[in-house]
């Protein structure tokens, strides 16, 4: 049933620290929102079990992207258009600015946040692969201090995150050392706008003397959290590319992930097509190796 | 679940709507889309699907393309907002309006305010787009009609007449 908007509240106290101090006065009962991508969705639907809104949209300190010598930090409300726009996002952090690219429609970019992204939680969405292979980091601020988490154990479940009942996403760090890696970004779904991926894959890596220095592997939609693949990424690190590797590379990745049937795929199409762009990773990395 | 729902007062909201200061007083969390069509009678902003897939319901808003759905109009506070009656001056075609009607971009017209509205957009980005970028500018913008050939071309020709000018 549609929601009736006379019984939801929605406050935008327009700056940080107003938003923090409700946040600790009533922990829990207040949801913020931003581009409302995923808020609205629920509300509309009449599904939304908050009925208290906070508005962070018009936080000034949420929408800057900072560029340090070893960082980039990226306020939590920036959107999907802010970070395509990005010179040095899209030059230094190719995986995170394609990802982008595939998030919904450019309406839903014009709107959507990465910092929402990250709190809605979603194992599906395209964005938090990349988070996961650039080593990104998230701090957590509320009334009473900040912390910073690394991104890889923000997700410890199915829509589960670190996120305390009092805290908000402030910014996600990324360290300036990826440039130099081969990148890799495959997204496979339904159509490229405004579908959501059956499997998407963010992947960096380092070929040196014709042996893998570094790997990094990570998939969207294939288990309950987004996924770094920690063990697959331990077959490939030090090894020589040849058609053995590629065969036990697809062996690990399919022992890795815990995909599932659902409306969008099933587990067994996922499995297979995981394993094939891992590989298809690996030779376009083996292709950069034979050019060095 | 509780049982009292927090009930919200109405407050006031002042925007400009295609060029016109409008005040009025609304629930915060109304939909953009249902004060336009049901406050301010802009009837030619679509309600499609309503969660943010189809880009019927598509605004600009401070010159960036939404889904007016999903926005709350509280957030909408104070902002510039262009409708598809915005497009048309003086009884005068956009000339992205004409082109839609000369290629044929337009059938039962539930998509098209949006269309336009998305084309707008990209065209006031990208002024002479590719045709891959025309087709990633109306990616969020689904049409069961025309099976989008026409609108492509609509927009392509619109680009080329901007740019002839």
């Amino acid at each position: 049933m549609r929601a009736d908007p006379t019984e939801y509240r929605l406050v935008s106290p327009g700056d940080l620290q107003a938003v923090l101090s409700l946040l600790a006065s009533e922990p829990a009962q207040w949801l913020p929102i931003a581009g409302g991508t995923d808020v609205m969705v629920l509300y509309s639907a009449g599904k939304l079990p908050n009925r208290k809104l906070i508005n962070i949209w018009n936080i000034p300190e949420l929408r800057r992207i900072d560029v340090f010598p070893d960082t980039v930090r990226i306020g939590a409300a920036c959107t999907y258009t802010a970070l395509r726009k990005h010179d040095i996002v899209s030059r230094e952090f190719p995986l995170l600015a394609t990802a982008a690219s595939w998030t919904g429609g450019i309406a839903n970019q014009n709107r959507g946040t990465l910092g929402g992204n990250i709190a809605n939680a979603s194992p599906a969405a395209d964005a938090l692969p990349a988070l996961l292979v650039y080593d990104a980091e998230v701090t957590l601020i509320s009334a009473s201090g900040e912390r910073r988490v690394s991104y890889r154990v923000f997700h410890s479940g199915y829509k589960q995150t670190a996120l305390a009942a009092d805290e908000l996403i402030r910014d996600i760090s990324l360290p300036r050392r990826f440039s130099g890696y081969v990148s890799h970004a495959r997204k496979v779904g339904a159509r490229n706008a405004q579908a959501i991926s059956k499997v998407c894959l963010a992947a960096l890596g380092q070929i040196a003397n014709g042996a893998i220095r570094d790997v990094r592997l990570a998939l969207g939609s294939v288990a309950p959290v987004p996924l770094r693949l920690n063990e697959t990424e331990h077959v490939l690190i030090g090894k020589k590319i040849e058609p053995s590797l590629i065969d036990a590379t697809k062996a690990s990745v399919v022992k890795e992930i815990r995909p599932i049937d659902d409306i969008r795929s099933t587990a067994r199409y996922r499995a297979a097509v995981a394993g094939n762009l891992v590989a298809e990773f690996i030779e376009k990395l083996a292709a950069a190796g034979a050019n060095e | 679940m509780n049982p009292l729902p927090a009930a919200s007062a109405k407050c006031e909201v002042s925007f400009t709507v295609n060029g016109e200061a409008k005040k009025l007083l609304a629930h915060p969390m109304e939909r953009l889309l249902d004060v336009l069509r049901n406050d301010l009678k802009l009837t030619g902003t679509k309600e499609g699907c309503g969660e943010g897939e189809c880009g019927s319901c598509s605004v600009l808003l401070d010159g960036m393309l939404v889904n007016s759905c999903l926005v709350p109009v509280a957030q909408a506070s104070g902002a510039s907002i262009v409708t598809i009656e915005g497009m048309s001056a003086h009884a005068l075609m956009h000339p992205l309006q004409k082109a839609f009607l000369e290629c044929g971009g337009a059938q039962c017209g539930i998509c098209t305010p949006g269309m336009i509205l998305a084309a707008v957009h990209l065209l006031e980005n990208k002024p002479e787009p590719s045709a891959a970028e025309i087709r990633e500018g109306l990616a969020g913008n689904l049409c069961r009609c025309t099976g989008y050939m026409q609108i492509f071309e609509a927009v392509a020709r619109a680009a080329r007449r901007r740019v002839a000018k």
